[in-house]
């Protein structure tokens, strides 16, 4: 029975998927291009070694960012902010974490250390906004991610760049060889291709984490129940206020880890061109990904291959714009299927039920 | 004599649920006729394909004796068929006159003649004797105002056939009778009545035909001088009723509950309620009284801790509650049942499992140190509830939304049993369930009560008030009134108090 419902949940982003796929083609008609051909380079490309490494990097940002939105959106918080809580992160950990060196194990997890707990206050001022002012984290996570921006943008070419530097745009200092996080390559035996950020076992202990936060502690019980019946919620004593709190940290702090996989794995300093926007795609993924960690993967993923594979239209005089336009089509399309699946299994279940009570 | 409305073999499934099944009717035009049946009997179903708010998938439908098939409730309307529903649907910021013309005239940008439609209004009004003033705000309204209002808002439309959904449902006693009498008045007006409901006392006082529907089907018509009350229920119930268990009254002298002299303020400075004082004891129920309103669902809440009380206190078990929140008082000793399942007890999205931890998530049977939910024992509580309160349902996996409206209940309240509590505060602890179900949830908690359970009942259903409470409070004004030994107390008393009419 309940093999059934999980083969029916998975059915809706198989549907989204094929739908948008069909939508962008009929696109690449009308602009005429072959999206026969289309897709193919895309795949052939995606499917290199080189892409595939490229791949795996880009999602791992996009996962934790997923996580980091899950966590507000199963108690029904909108953390729109992860975007400036990462940034300012990766910034001030980036710093501090040039200033010195210790053995590489503990000097990644001071960085970590430093960058979840400075996210992770940035992401309390909205829960302290939401709960002693009212404000919507909707509105307050959008605001502080452009004085986020700002402060990131004044602080980066003030206190935060790097001294003496003849280098003409700001950045931090570069982390010293202890504070970068060795590459996965020769685990793989891919040392021919570029570096697989490190920061991939860390994410998959995240996502492991995150399950087991979620579904099987009572934090992780009371933000699930507050989500769906918030009414409820309050009578079975849960106090709303310090909940959202912990929600918004809990949040942030994920969204702390967001900027280190670049960090660590492949920038080593904050730089003008550190990549920005995973914030916001963090949020489709977890759409996508229906907030479980497992979905979440494969949805970071394939956006990831998405975007790595539309690389190499501009060369074949096809606008890459149309993997945005894939991505946008998915989320859509998936988000209703996921609500007309959901309304089936109930009605499934009510007429389990209801047959169980004829006996 | 003519037939208002004529049934045939009417039948609607839905997924996994037969809601009628070759249902065939025949109602008399100028009647009042009632359909009895237990919730889920089908009664809704019926009267929403009446009111072309549902299609049936097979049957035939007659209206005055032409053949009719009604695809929307305007197609209903055009036919004479105009319907009250159980919540009213009246917009409160405006008049009793703009609620009545709202939705008949579509006048954009051309002025709105209130004149014209006044004169017309009051003309429906005399004709049925229907009083109202049609310049007051509905806000300021009482309840069976309101449902006047409905009324003459349907009959304005030109409805010659009115349904009435649970009228009675929402109205004090006093209320109740003065929509009888407008009932009747309606009658002598050549107005057919279909009156749906399953309290059988006001179906035999208001009824000439009396309809029985159980599971889906239609048991009997007969006519209301042939029938008697223990009929009626066995045909709805389709067995001999349940006897109610003897009383035996226990109370203790111990206190459970000490409430002093609590005050409570809205937000903008006005009383909500203010000198109340109370005592529950062990082995006792108490009933609070009231129309909803008067401030008895405050109380509850400042009780549990949801509302913060402006002075007074509340003392449980000689330990003073305040300052602690919702979970410590959910924690030391109380439970509740809070008066609407769906919406403030249950997860309807989630399982049993989950379901059953709700309220207790912190307690140690269900929280390991390490922080995490013990599954394991949830599974076993649930399977205890369902076991001894027999909830219909195929498991402990089954999501909530699944159960009906009585095994939803029959879990609530199961539930907040479980830990042997030493208060319970039941709002509304049957509404709206079928009659085994309430029986059951009535037996448990006059057993608890008998072990030494105290029990705060808040309830509507005054039936209910008097047969279970020891004590009985009524609530008018957010004031505590009166004070009675509910062994000779009848509906009537207990609703000349909660109106204010009796002092």
């Amino acid at each position: 029975m309940k093999m059934r419902f999980r083969l029916l949940s998975v059915s809706a982003p198989i549907i989204a998927l094929t739908i948008s796929f069909g939508l962008s083609s009929l696109i690449l008609l009308i602009i005429g291009k072959d999206p026969y051909e289309t897709f193919k380079i895309m795949f052939e490309y995606g499917i290199r070694g080189k892409s595939i490494v490229s791949i795996v990097n880009r999602s791992i940002p996009l996962y934790i960012s997923a996580i980091a939105v899950a966590v507000g959106f199963k108690m029904g918080l909108f953390n729109i902010g992860v975007e400036g809580q990462y940034l300012m992160g990766s910034l001030v950990a980036a710093y501090i974490g040039a200033q010195f060196s210790v053995l590489t194990p503990l000097h990644i997890l001071f960085i970590i250390i430093v960058a979840v707990a400075t996210s992770s206050l940035w992401a309390a001022i909205a829960g302290y906004l939401k709960v002693e002012k009212g404000i919507h984290e909707v509105i307050s996570t959008i605001m502080l991610n452009y004085i986020g921006t700002g402060l990131i943008a004044y602080s980066l070419t003030t206190i935060f760049d790097e001294p003496n530097s003849d280098y003409d745009l700001p950045r931090t200092q570069e982390l010293p060889e202890t504070g970068k996080m060795p590459p996965l390559n020769k685990f793989f035996n891919i040392e021919d291709l570029q570096d697989l950020h490190g920061f991939l076992v860390i994410a998959i202990l995240v996502g492991i984490f995150y399950y087991w936060l979620v579904w099987k502690t009572t934090l992780g019980f009371d933000l699930r129940i507050t989500g769906s019946n918030p009414i409820a919620a309050k009578f079975s004593g849960i106090n709303p206020k310090r909940l959202v709190v912990i929600a918004m940290i809990t949040s942030g702090a994920f969204a702390g880890l967001v900027g280190l996989g670049p960090l660590l794995g492949y920038f080593h300093r904050f730089t003008i061109d550190f990549p920005t926007g995973l914030g916001f795609a963090g949020i489709g993924v977890a759409l996508l990904g229906r907030n479980h960690p497992f979905g979440m993967a494969i949805g970071a993923l394939l956006f990831a291959f998405l975007q790595r594979s539309a690389q190499i239209l501009d060369l074949n005089d096809v606008p890459k714009e149309i993997e945005q336009m894939m991505q946008a089509f998915i989320l859509l399309i998936v988000v209703v299927f996921y609500e007309v699946i959901r309304r089936f299994i109930v009605k499934q279940q009510i007429k389990d039920a209801s047959k169980r009570t004829d006996e | 004599m003519k037939l208002a409305i004529k049934l045939e073999n009417i039948t609607k499934t839905y997924p996994g649920v037969l809601a009628n099944s070759e249902v065939s009717i025949k109602i008399n035009s100028g009647d009042i006729h009632a359909i009895v049946g237990e919730n889920g009997a089908g009664k809704s179903t019926l009267m929403k394909i009446l009111y072309g708010m549902v299609k049936p998938d097979s049957g035939k439908i007659e209206i005055f004796e032409n053949n009719a098939s009604m695809s929307s409730p305007k197609n209903a309307i055009n036919l004479g068929i105009g319907m009250v529903h159980q919540h009213f649907m009246l917009a409160k910021n405006l008049t009793v006159l703009e609620n009545i013309i709202l939705g008949i005239d579509r006048p954009l940008l051309k002025n709105i003649k209130l004149s014209k439609y006044k004169s017309e209004i009051q003309k429906v009004m005399e004709l049925y004797s229907l009083n109202i003033d049609l310049n007051q705000f509905v806000d300021e309204l009482s309840v069976g105002e309101k449902q006047r209002v409905e009324i003459i808002k349907v009959l304005y439309r030109g409805a010659k056939i009115l349904i009435l959904d649970e009228p009675t449902a929402v109205l004090v006693p006093q209320e109740v009778k003065e929509l009888f009498k407008n009932l009747r008045n309606l009658k002598n007006n050549g107005v057919t009545v279909l009156f749906i409901s399953h309290k059988l006392d006001e179906v035999l006082e208001i009824a000439d035909e009396i309809s029985v529907m159980r599971s889906g089907q239609m048991i009997d018509t007969v006519a209301n001088k042939n029938v008697s009350k223990t009929e009626l229920a066995e045909m709805m119930i389709g067995k001999s009723l349940p006897t109610p268990p003897k009383r035996v009254t226990l109370t203790n002298e111990e206190v459970i509950l000490k409430v002093e002299n609590i005050k409570l303020n809205d937000g903008d400075g006005r009383t909500i309620f203010e000198d109340i004082t109370f005592d529950v004891h062990k082995s006792e129920i108490l009933g609070i009284a009231g129309v909803e309103g008067n401030g008895q669902k405050e109380v509850v809440e400042a009780i549990i801790g949801i509302q913060e009380l402006h002075s007074g206190k509340v003392l449980f078990k000689n330990t003073n509650l305040e300052g602690l929140g919702t979970r410590e008082r959910l924690e030391s000793g109380i439970s509740f049942i809070p008066e609407d399942r769906q919406l403030q007890a249950m997860i309807m999205d989630m399982n049993l499992t989950d379901n059953v931890i709700i309220g207790r998530q912190n307690i140690e049977k269900y929280k390991s140190s390490l922080g995490t939910v013990k599954t394991k024992n949830a599974v076993i509580e649930s399977e205890k509830v369902i076991s001894t309160f027999e909830v219909k349902t195929p498991g402990t996996n089954t999501l909530a939304t699944a159960l009906s409206g009585g095994n939803q209940q029959k879990f609530v309240v199961g539930r907040e049993l479980e830990d042997s509590p030493s208060l319970l505060i039941a709002s509304q602890p049957t509404r709206g369930i079928d009659i085994g179900a309430q029986s059951l949830i009535w037996e448990k908690l006059r057993n608890s009560r008998d072990e030494g359970l105290s029990v705060l009942l808040i309830s509507a259903d005054l039936e209910e008030l008097i047969g279970l409470s020891d004590r009985i409070i009524v609530f008018y004004q957010g004031k505590l009134v009166k004070e009675l030994e509910s062994e000779n107390v009848t509906p009537e008393d207990l609703g000349g108090y909660m109106t204010g009419l009796k002092k």
